[in-house]
């Protein structure tokens, strides 16, 4: 009864786990822009690993009968890097394709750190945005 | 049963990796193309946790352990090396 | 707790590290709980220079009220975003940047907050103000961009002022 119970729990978060994760990757593909995209991924896809890792800890532990946990290191690591990533990954994309003046103000004196190093003197130039290369391309009309 | 979820678990994980694979190659900006091997990483991740059910051993543990945290660090160190390396220029 | 000794200035990492090393031998036993002790105690006065101050945590059950309420949202946020990305029309999103200012100070605060509205529906936080004032979050759907940030604030901001002070 036991096995069974976890035979049908084990399938079912392979099967939602693996469905999260493939419909954060397929955000990657429909969403338009980067600042969208990123919300695929770092919800969805992280949430699928962490199921299918619980999945395997259940049939290890009860279905093979060796005592598992060992899985939880790889969830935890996942959720506490899963922010951080995406706050680098949305920074590269601020720093090389939005200005500053885009987006909405801080309300302070100071502007967004990743314009605006922190403990240097006085409010942001508003010409000073580093911007390099033209705003994003859609990838329909891409080179 | 769980034979079953485990085929479902590999066609939606192949079909996921697809889709990282078309935005990495397509990604019109360097964030985009950053945010694909990340995506990349962890459905890799996934596909060796249950490759390890499938084979009924826990040894790619460590595998998968290596893969989350060298994808990680290599993620973070792109984005400072696009962040910091613009400032020096 | 009175375990701020010479030895023990982090009570809370050697703790961590102890399960951490448990987790990673994948058994407990009795070698392994010494093992994850000694490596718990030895590695915060090795790299003591990185933590000059112990974050101090008050009121040790909100902390797990908190935790319980971030699961369940990110449980929430998946399904929604999930929702969003499978049957909604790309034309009916309405992403947009908003600004979060912040009545917290200590930066394992903010890193917390940022973290949290990472994780939880429809809102990524991308920039910190350069003086740490203000957070800058963009939602995948955020038609009212006042409300998202009062729920911001009401659910998490409040929660975890109590819990750092």
């Amino acid at each position: 009864m036991l096995t069974l119970i976890a035979e049908i729990l084990v399938a079912l978060l392979i099967v939602i786990g693996s469905t999260f994760a493939l419909i954060g990757s397929f955000g990657l593909i429909k969403l338009p822009d980067l600042a969208t995209r990123l919300h695929g991924p770092t919800k969805a896809t992280t949430l699928g690993v962490g199921a299918v890792l619980i999945a395997s800890m259940i049939y290890f532990t009860v279905l093979e009968g060796d005592f598992s946990f060992h899985e939880l290191v790889i969830t935890l690591f996942l959720f506490l890097t899963a922010p951080l990533t995406a706050n680098f990954i949305a920074k590269a994309y601020l720093h090389r394709h939005i200005r500053h003046d885009d987006l909405p103000s801080t309300n302070r004196e100071e502007g967004w750190a990743t314009y605006d190093p922190p403990g240097e003197e006085g409010p942001l130039a508003p010409t000073q945005n580093p911007v390099t290369e033209p705003p994003a391309r859609t990838p329909a009309g891409g080179a | 049963m769980i034979d079953l979820a485990l085929l479902y678990g590999f066609i939606a994980l192949a079909l996921a990796l697809l889709c990282t694979a078309w935005r990495l190659s397509f990604g019109p900006t360097m964030a985009d193309r950053i945010l694909a091997l990340d995506t990349m990483v962890i459905d890799t991740l996934a596909l060796i946790v249950l490759y390890g059910i499938h084979h009924g051993r826990s040894v790619l543990f460590e595998a998968a352990i290596l893969i989350a945290m060298v994808g990680f660090i290599s993620t973070v160190a792109y984005c400072r090396f696009i962040l910091r390396g613009d400032v020096i220029e | 707790m009175k375990l701020h000794g010479r030895w023990l200035r982090h009570p809370l990492i050697t703790l961590v590290l102890a399960g951490f090393w448990l987790l990673l031998m994948n058994e407990i036993t009795l070698g392994g709980v010494l093992m994850g002790l000694f490596l718990g105690v030895v590695i915060p006065l090795y790299t003591s220079r990185f933590w000059p101050e112990a974050p101090a945590i008050r009121h040790l059950p909100r902390v797990v009220e908190y935790t319980l309420i971030v699961l369940w949202d990110i449980v929430v946020a998946n399904v929604q975003v999930a929702w969003w990305i499978l049957f909604w029309k790309v034309e009916r999103l309405r992403p947009s940047f908003m600004t979060v200012p912040l009545d917290i100070y200590s930066p394992e605060a903010i890193t917390m907050l940022a973290g949290t509205i990472t994780m939880t529906p429809g809102t990524v936080s991308c920039d910190l103000s350069a003086d740490g004032r203000a957070l800058l979050v963009h939602g995948l759907h955020a038609p009212d961009v006042e409300e998202t940030v009062a729920g911001i604030k009401d659910r998490y901001e409040r929660r975890l002022r109590e819990i750092f002070g």
